[in-house]
């Protein structure tokens, strides 16, 4: 992947395909490292899936909604001296209080730290594809920080009116630009 | 700041436009955004999709979603074009460019952009 921003897509798909109602993205960074934490509470896994997530030979197959996407951000990760954190409660055996919780840290230091990209196309795909899904999204830098809250958004424009209209997608978009413009003054 | 005003005024819109809303999917455009997608370059091409269909006044005729694997990964980004009575299109190797040009010869005057299909490429 040549944008962590497209790592994020990749594994908030997952949640997805697990039916989570809520997808929670955050971004926090400093200088020296960036860390993408993304939770849900979609079904969740067996601590044995999530034992065999890191090998794609195991997992393209006999789990078929991971495949390559989590060895590539490990891969990702661990190439600049980070990690990759997963947990996970099945509705199996939680069936009040389950999801998955991928946490991935990135050294910014490392030559082979990737950039972040675009992480607005990454929401705004998320959102066209998913509009009843409610994404939580934050980015925090030590100067400040960019939010964005689809319960809240929803709440606002009322329920009969689809959050992936492209015009509300296209005001998502400038909004959160917006955010990370007056962020860099 | 984009404002809540602004949002506001789409909201207004939107609900007169959800009343008059039938007739939805007559054609569907489909994107595949599994990892072998995402890591090709599906996402701009899902967006400039979005953003195009928009721009030409063809959202209510027209739906664009999202799907995962369908097997033909060295093809990546693959686009299905579904229409009413008609057989599937499927473009591979897509890019926001190509999506473009798909979208006003295709979308919009009905002539199948040959070059891109997937009988027109090499793996």
């Amino acid at each position: 992947m040549k944008e962590l921003s497209l790592n994020i897509l990749d594994i908030a798909m997952n949640s997805v395909k697990a039916r989570a109602s809520v997808i929670g993205i955050s971004i926090t960074e400093t200088d020296e490292w960036l860390e993408i934490i993304i939770t849900d509470n979609g079904c969740g896994m067996k601590p044995e899936q999530v034992a065999r997530l890191r090998d794609p030979f195991f997992t393209s197959r006999t789990t078929r909604k991971v495949g390559l996407g989590v060895p590539f951000l490990v891969l990702a990760a661990e190439q600049t001296g980070g990690e990759v954190i997963i947990e996970s409660r099945s509705e199996l055996d939680f069936p009040e209080d389950h999801g998955t919780k991928v946490s991935a840290v990135f050294m910014k230091s490392s030559i082979d730290f990737t950039p972040l990209g675009d992480i607005i196309s990454t929401l705004i795909t998320l959102i066209q594809g998913n509009p009843l899904i409610d994404f939580e999204f934050s980015h925090i830098f030590p100067e400040g920080e960019v939010r964005l809250s689809l319960a809240e958004l929803r709440e606002f424009m009322g329920s009969d009116i689809s959050l992936a209209e492209p015009e509300i997608l296209s005001w998502i978009s400038e909004n959160l630009k917006e955010q990370y413009e007056e962020k860099n003054k | 700041m984009k404002s809540l005003a602004e949002l506001a005024a789409i909201r207004e819109k939107m609900k007169d436009k959800v009343s008059l809303r039938e007739g939805e999917g007559e054609v569907r455009v489909v994107v595949g955004m599994a990892t072998c997608g995402i890591a090709a370059g599906a996402r701009p091409v899902l967006n400039a999709f979005v953003e195009e269909i928009s721009a030409q006044g063809l959202t209510d005729k027209i739906t664009v979603s999202q799907t995962g694997c369908i097997g033909i990964c060295q093809y990546e980004p693959v686009v299905e074009i579904f229409e009413a009575g008609k057989e599937k299109t499927t473009y591979v190797k897509m890019t926001a460019e190509k999506a473009k040009r798909v979208v006003e010869e295709h979308l919009k005057n009905g002539n199948v952009v040959a070059e891109y299909t997937i009988g027109n490429t090499e793996a």
